[in-house]
């Protein structure tokens, strides 16, 4: 049995894509992402035109995914701060409230100890957001969704 | 599991490509991208070996169109098939929404075939799925090989529930797309149901 849909409606979209913002001015940063666990993009802010979204958003995933494997092996629940320094850009990644993650691109205008205190602001108002999210998601039995019909899919794949 | 935004009214689902290595799960990957228009996919990742066999996983999303105003997109992973990634295999099953099960129809691939199978209920399983209450497809890959087997015996072994199956050449793109409507219309099916 698969779990219910991660839905994401209007309100906490711009909430979420405040906080985004918030934090690409407060720490400086280059962009921000902001990444379901399972590799979906949520939202994003700042310097993101020529950055490929939807697979830094996959790849992250995995990072975390496989991060998280290692950590289960040594007995941790979770790595939950992630660091990649790079000739150019840095890369902080870290998981807030166990189902997402925070992807903070940066550069030399900014510096790891800022990134990480904002990040831990940003992360406690992300948390109760997706918290409210979620039990929303688990309220609302029923999507768009539950008013397509079968035609509505065959047409989908109708030119095949 | 599917993943709703409202605000840019887009739906996000992932189909995971499953099977034993060297079954052709990169190589349906590869046919799709060569093959759908550039505006409705994205670059194709591959995290491979030098000897490009699968380390951690493939992926390709997908743009399909519209349904009622929304944007469907899927996001297409496959597994290292190599069984000794099988935790590897495990964290690209997370959040799936449903499941191409890739036979390599080859006599002497049987037995890796109901190998990677059974290792494919017991990592779902670890999740908390049920393959049977999945969207789930079946394809019967390297039909064209001089040693693949007969079909009814696939389908007897690989196929006892029998899920939409289909006869493919990946390599040509036989059954690709076919497989991947499949199994595609399961998962929007399922959606509509209010999972």
């Amino acid at each position: 049995m698969s779990s219910t849909p991660m839905v994401l409606f209007e309100e906490e979209f711009k909430q979420i894509t405040a906080i985004c913002d918030q934090l690409h001015r407060d720490a400086a940063a280059t962009a921000v992402f902001l990444v379901d666990k399972n590799g979906q993009l949520l939202a994003n802010s700042g310097e993101t035109g020529n950055l490929d979204t939807t697979s830094l958003a996959s790849l992250t995933a995995g990072n975390i995914a496989a991060t998280g494997g290692l950590a289960q092996l040594l007995g941790e629940k979770e790595f939950a701060i992630q660091f990649h320094e790079g000739e150019k850009d840095n890369i902080h990644i870290s998981l807030v409230g166990q189902r997402v993650i925070l992807v903070i691109i940066f550069d030399e205008r900014s510096s790891l100890g800022l990134v990480r205190l904002r990040v831990r602001k940003a992360g406690i108002e992300l948390a109760a957001i997706f918290e409210i999210i979620h039990q929303k998601a688990s309220e609302s039995g029923s999507t768009v969704f539950s008013e397509i019909t079968d035609d509505d899919i065959d047409n989908l794949f109708g030119d095949g | 599991m599917s993943f709703i935004n409202y605000s840019s009214r887009e739906i996000n689902c992932k189909i995971v490509y499953y099977g034993p290595g060297l079954c052709g799960k990169t190589t349906n990957l590869q046919y799709i991208y060569a093959k759908t228009n550039p505006e409705a996919k994205g670059k194709m990742i591959s995290l491979e070996t030098e000897t490009e066999r699968t380390l951690f996983f493939d992926f390709l999303p997908l743009s399909l169109g519209e349904i009622r105003g929304f944007k469907t997109r899927f996001h297409l992973y496959t597994v290292p098939g190599q069984v000794f990634y099988d935790a590897s295999r495990k964290l690209i099953l997370k959040g799936v929404d449903g499941v191409v099960f890739v036979a390599d129809s080859q006599a002497e691939r049987m037995d890796a075939n109901l190998e990677s199978l059974e290792n494919l209920r017991t990592n779902l399983k670890e999740q908390g799925y049920d393959l049977d209450a999945l969207p789930y497809v079946v394809q019967y890959n390297k039909r064209d090989l001089p040693n693949a087997i007969d079909l009814d015996y696939l389908k007897q072994y690989i196929n006892p529930t029998n899920v939409p199956d289909f006869e493919a050449v990946a390599t040509t793109g036989v059954g690709v797309f076919d497989t991947l409507k499949a199994v595609a219309k399961q998962v929007l099916i399922e959606l509509k149901r209010g999972r």
